[in-house]
């Protein structure tokens, strides 16, 4: 253990990563940078008394869109929430070249107010900011909703601290990949309510739009199900005061839709289940010790018919409460030896003829999952050993690259078998070093690999994970921001987009802007913010 | 010695208890952070009821109502306000101070030991001196505990505790990134849980100088990152010394020179060497002109309002790192060197900086810290001076150690707590596990370590992360300066303790990170 005190350089303040040159980035503070802009040298000066967002007379969402009208909320108390409090406006009346209102303009006839965001979902926007009036449009409120986020607010941080005001500017913007997924993780340690809620809110900031909940696993069960109460009853750290109520989840799917964002619950199986077995008798395997059952339970019971039944009457349930089109269904790293030691698995192996292959037997669970799964007309997400170990999968499964060693290997073959596929092999962030380890997650490029071009769009893009072993409440928040927000930038901006000195510039700011508007972002480095973290 | 025994006086009890002692006694004699030098309990428990709950000082101590700081301690560690109106028997605690230093600070040699006795339906605490009954107090607020009814009690117990270290400290940096006053408040507050001692505010550097001085206003007006907003003023300055005090807490100033001092330059022309490019002057600056008799005069003056404004006896002088090229690079500390015989060696030069600014003690003029770089390099130090030990492999250390006493100096260690250096994992094992004493030296050597030191250098920590990253990593030095190694050299036994030490600075509204899966009966509630 000591042993890196050895090697490591006896500076009071060593780094190990290289310090990049402060310099201001020509695009202010703008994160993740958009595929195409221009900032003008003209200013003109914002004032909140003065300036108003608007839907645009010929937009095709109205009043009635709430969903936008909420957004529009939002985004003027962040712009002008400090100016106001430092009762700046008083009676300055606005000068004609100032600008006076945003129009937002959705174009296409249906603009998908009231639906939830999905793979194919619409996100691009075009933001013209001129005087007296600037204009956003997007097809959907999806890239609405994101021009507010990216250019609106962020270009406005070109501002003085006295008065805001905003450059000439024209973007032209849309994601690089369709998705930009964070994963949680609330069965390791229970995340409160609010501490989802907020970081959903600035995962919009940083344009991600899938959060991927990995809501049970081995050490609870918080997710109180309406079919079998006893889960939770049972399986949470505290059936009361850590699970997430039918409500609770309802919140959250909203809240995270009013900012674009998709919900993609994971249930994994048959292993990682430990908490599924203390409400349900009989789903785990009990594992032998000899001859005699030793107490102590495998993975999910996977000849048992009783086990199926269950399955499907969950995720039927997990089909309603979860409004997205995708599940994720887990399926990894599944222990054997409890399979090995139950002689009734052992019997069940030699009448299905798998010999001593028991990949074959976690197959044989998986097929009959993804089936039962398929007739609720969800589409589902696995981890990659799933793919890896040739079960049949439809062919709209989208597979999820985690494992660290041959990353490229792996998403040649995916792709290759005509799969989708996301990757998080570069982006555990739950993974801690000294030093500004950000520039690692910036670096990493998901399309490195070798593969027709065919085989590339299969890359439907990436997820950030934070794995709960040492995180949770007190310390997920500046663990993810802004190390987080480097992979989003990597999953929207265009590939060419890597200069590090560039990207610490605005991230700093970027940060700093995180942390005004009450997100507790930990430092870059050394240096301040104008308005400093006021929680504790 | 941690036993597990009935005092005489609660003989009865423990008979009646003995059954069910012997199945769960473990949980409550474990209860305490950092563990006590001695400590028992039985299983026989009180119902505490906030509402008949009172702390009383005995009719002998020379500490009465009135004694400001045991009685702002008193309100501290009262227990949470609730409303079982049910219970019936009152629980008082008697606490006993033989020397009633109420308006003090606490020092280098203050005594924090103290006896704690819960017994017979009362609490007696006894203690020397009121930082000592500090101590008590919060051992006694750890030893009480809430059933899942919301209910609270306290085991019977008996301690005897003293510090096995007199100086634990904890450095903050509030230079690489400006801490707001809340933050340092809150640590001192979690410092009192974990019974460190010593706040080490270091707090200049290059990058800023957040002290906002009376004499020279210049120095943070111009070298802060923000002259209104990322200062301390006199008055902060105050209300931390103020707030470390009621804890038992000494705040020791750290004011580091030569090197270190980029953000005193802007507020104070002339101060810093001018670096050259071969001719002329490249408009950069380095250490402090060791070559102006000015220098020493500025120094004069502003050590003169440091020692003013802060109460402790020591200041520290810092001495860390300094880089020579800069000097290297000027003629006229060329000449300078030239003039005084110094040859080309530079650490010459240092050494005559640092004796000349520990020369500058007047009456008034405080004992002093260094970096040991003063020591490496320096043979002039007054035997009084402390020195710190921050850097080396455990056995650069451990022959460190050996020659600064046999030197016959005082010694800290802060090297292997480097805390703002981070990893994955349980990583509060290897903070545990160092032996501070593990060196060659006879037993008058061993007594020169008076103690160690956390430090949180700043480069990736401010108010957004700095609790987290401190607690409950800190917590496993705190336990190592405290108490008996032979009783806590376990991870293994140290780990459930420590798991639900961390919940309690939660529920205190620390915001402690996990040590591993699990949970907290109440959660964390901010974001």
């Amino acid at each position: 253990m000591l042993s890196c005190q050895l090697s490591a350089d006896w500076q009071h303040h060593s780094t190990s990563y290289e310090e990049p040159t402060l310099g201001d980035s020509p695009y202010g503070s703008l994160w993740p940078l958009p595929q195409k802009v221009q900032i003008s040298t003209v200013v003109f000066k914002l004032s909140g008394a003065s300036f108003h967002i608007f839907d645009a007379k010929a937009s095709s969402s109205g009043a009635s869109c709430r969903l936008l009208q909420n957004a529009y909320r939002r985004y003027d108390e962040y712009i002008f929430t400090s100016s106001r409090k430092q009762g700046q406006n008083k009676s300055k009346k606005a000068l004609a070249s100032d600008m006076s209102e945003l129009q937002v303009w959705i174009t296409s006839a249906d603009s998908e107010c009231d639906s939830y965001p999905s793979v194919t979902s619409d996100e691009s926007y075009k933001l013209s900011v001129d005087s007296p009036v600037a204009v956003l449009k997007a097809p959907k409120v999806w890239g609405a909703l994101r021009g507010r986020v990216h250019g609106f607010y962020s270009t406005h941080c070109l501002y003085s601290d006295e008065e805001k005001s905003i450059n000439r500017t024209d973007i032209h913007d849309f994601p690089r990949f369709a998705h930009r997924g964070l994963l949680l993780d609330t069965s390791r340690h229970f995340l409160p309510i609010k501490v989802i809620l907020a970081n959903l809110e600035a995962m919009a900031w940083n344009k991600f739009n899938v959060f991927h909940w990995h809501i049970v696993d081995d050490p609870s069960f918080p997710y109180l199900s309406r079919t079998f109460p006893q889960l939770s009853q049972h399986g949470a750290y505290h059936p009361y005061t850590h699970v997430y109520t039918p409500s609770d989840v309802k919140m959250i799917i909203e809240f995270a839709r009013l900012r674009g964002i998709r919900v993609v619950p994971e249930f994994d199986t048959p292993g990682h289940t430990q908490s599924w077995g203390k409400g349900q008798k009989d789903l785990l395997t009990p594992c032998y010790s000899g001859a005699s059952p030793s107490g102590s339970f495998g993975p999910v019971n996977p000849m048992l018919n009783t086990t199926y039944d269950f399955m499907s009457m969950f995720f039927k349930e997990v089909n309603t409460v979860f409004p997205d089109a995708y599940v994720h269904l887990g399926g990894d790293e599944v222990d054997f030896s409890c399979w090995k030691s139950n002689p009734d698995i052992q019997k069940f192996m030699e009448q299905q003829g798998f010999g001593m292959d028991y990949s074959k037997l976690e197959s044989f669970y998986i097929q009959r999952l993804l089936d039962i799964v398929t007739t609720t007309n969800k589409g589902y997400m696995i981890w990659q050993e799933v793919f890896d170990n040739g079960v049949k999968l439809k062919s709209d499964t989208v597979v999820h690259v985690w494992m660290g060693n041959k990353v490229e290997e792996e998403l040649q073959k995916v792709t290759e078998a005509g799969f989708t596929t996301i990757l998080s092999a570069p982006w555990y962030l739950d993974y801690i070093s000294y030093g500004q380890d950000w520039q690692k997650f910036y670096r990493a490029e998901p399309l490195s690999f070798k593969g027709t071009d065919a085989q590339k769009k299969l890359v439907i893009g990436g997820e950030a994970c934070l794995w709960g072993e040492y995180v949770d409440a007190t310390n997920l928040t500046p663990r993810l921001w802004p190390r987080a927000s480097a992979v989003g930038e990597r999953l929207w901006s265009d590939r060419d987009v890597r200069d590090l000195n560039d990207a610490y510039s605005r991230l700093a700011k970027h940060r700093c802007r995180m942390v005004q508007r009450g997100i507790p972002a930990e430092p870059l480095f050394t240096g301040y913010c104008a308005h400093e973290y006021k929680g504790v | 010695l941690k036993t597990i025994s009935n005092s005489r006086r609660c003989y009865k009890q423990w008979l009646w208890f003995m059954v069910l002692f012997m199945s769960f006694s473990v949980i409550y004699v474990d209860a305490v952070w950092p563990m006590p030098q001695m400590i028992s309990s039985s299983m026989a428990r009180y119902t505490l009821n906030p509402r008949e709950f009172i702390f009383q000082y005995s009719s002998g101590s020379s500490a009465q109502p009135g004694c400001s700081l045991l009685d702002s301690a008193f309100e501290r560690y009262y227990p949470p306000r609730q409303h079982d109106e049910w219970f019936r028997f009152p629980f008082t605690v008697v606490v006993h101070v033989e020397r009633a230093e109420c308006e003090g600070y606490p020092d280098a040699d203050s005594s924090e030991s103290y006896k704690l006795s819960v017994c017979s339906g009362q609490a007696a605490l006894r203690a020397e001196t009121v930082w000592g009954a500090l101590r008590g107090l919060e051992s006694f607020s750890q030893l009480v505990y809430q059933d899942d009814f919301g209910e609270y009690f306290v085991n019977e117990t008996e301690i005897e505790d003293f510090p096995r270290f007199q100086f634990r400290g904890i450095l903050l940096d509030t230079s690489r990134h400006y801490l707001p006053l809340h933050a340092i408040l809150k640590t001192l507050d979690a410092m009192s849980y974990n019974k460190f001692n010593v706040f080490h505010w270091h707090i200049v550097d290059d990058p800023s100088f957040p002290y906002q001085s009376s004499t020279f206003p210049d120095l943070s007006s111009k070298g802060a990152f923000h002259p209104l907003t990322h200062v301390y003023t006199q008055i902060d300055v105050k209300r931390v010394i103020a707030h470390a005090r009621l804890r038992g807490i000494r705040v020791l100033a750290e004011f580091d020179s030569p090197g270190h001092t980029q953000s005193w330059g802007k507020g104070q022309p002339g101060l810093l060497t001018p670096c050259y490019k071969g001719t002329v002057p490249s408009g950069t600056f380095g250490p402090v002109n060791p070559a102006n008799s000015s220098s020493y005069q500025f120094m004069t003056r502003l050590f003169k309002e440091v020692t003013s404004v802060f109460p402790d006896s020591y200041v520290h002088l810092g001495g860390d790192e300094v880089d020579f090229t800069c000097w290297k690079s000027n003629p006229d500390v060329r000449g300078f060197m030239l003039k005084m015989g110094f040859g080309t060696d530079y650490t010459k030069l240092e050494s005559y900086y640092m004796e000349k600014l520990v020369d500058k003690k007047g009456p008034k003029w405080r004992l002093v810290w260094f970096w040991q770089d003063v020591f490496d390099y320096h043979e002039k130090i007054p035997v009084d001076t402390v020195l710190h030990i921050w850097k080396g492999s455990p056995g650069q250390i451990q022959q460190e150690l050996s020659s600064i006493t046999l030197a016959g100096y005082r010694v800290i260690l802060a090297a292997p707590w480097y805390i703002n250096h981070i990893d994955y994992g349980q990583d509060w094992e290897k903070y545990y596990t160092i032996q501070p004493l593990n060196f060659t030296g006879t037993e008058q050597q061993k007594t020169l370590v008076i103690g160690g030191e956390v430090c949180m250098w700043g480069e990736y920590v401010d108010a957004t992360n700095l609790s987290p990253r401190l607690w409950p990593r800190a917590s496993a030095a705190g336990e190592r300066l405290w108490s008996d190694e032979k009783m806590t050299s376990s991870v293994i036994d140290a780990f459930p303790r420590l798991v639900d030490f961390r919940c309690r600075l939660l529920r205190r509204g620390i915001q402690a990170e996990p040590l591993f899966v699990g949970h907290c009966r109440h959660e964390y509630q901010g974001i």
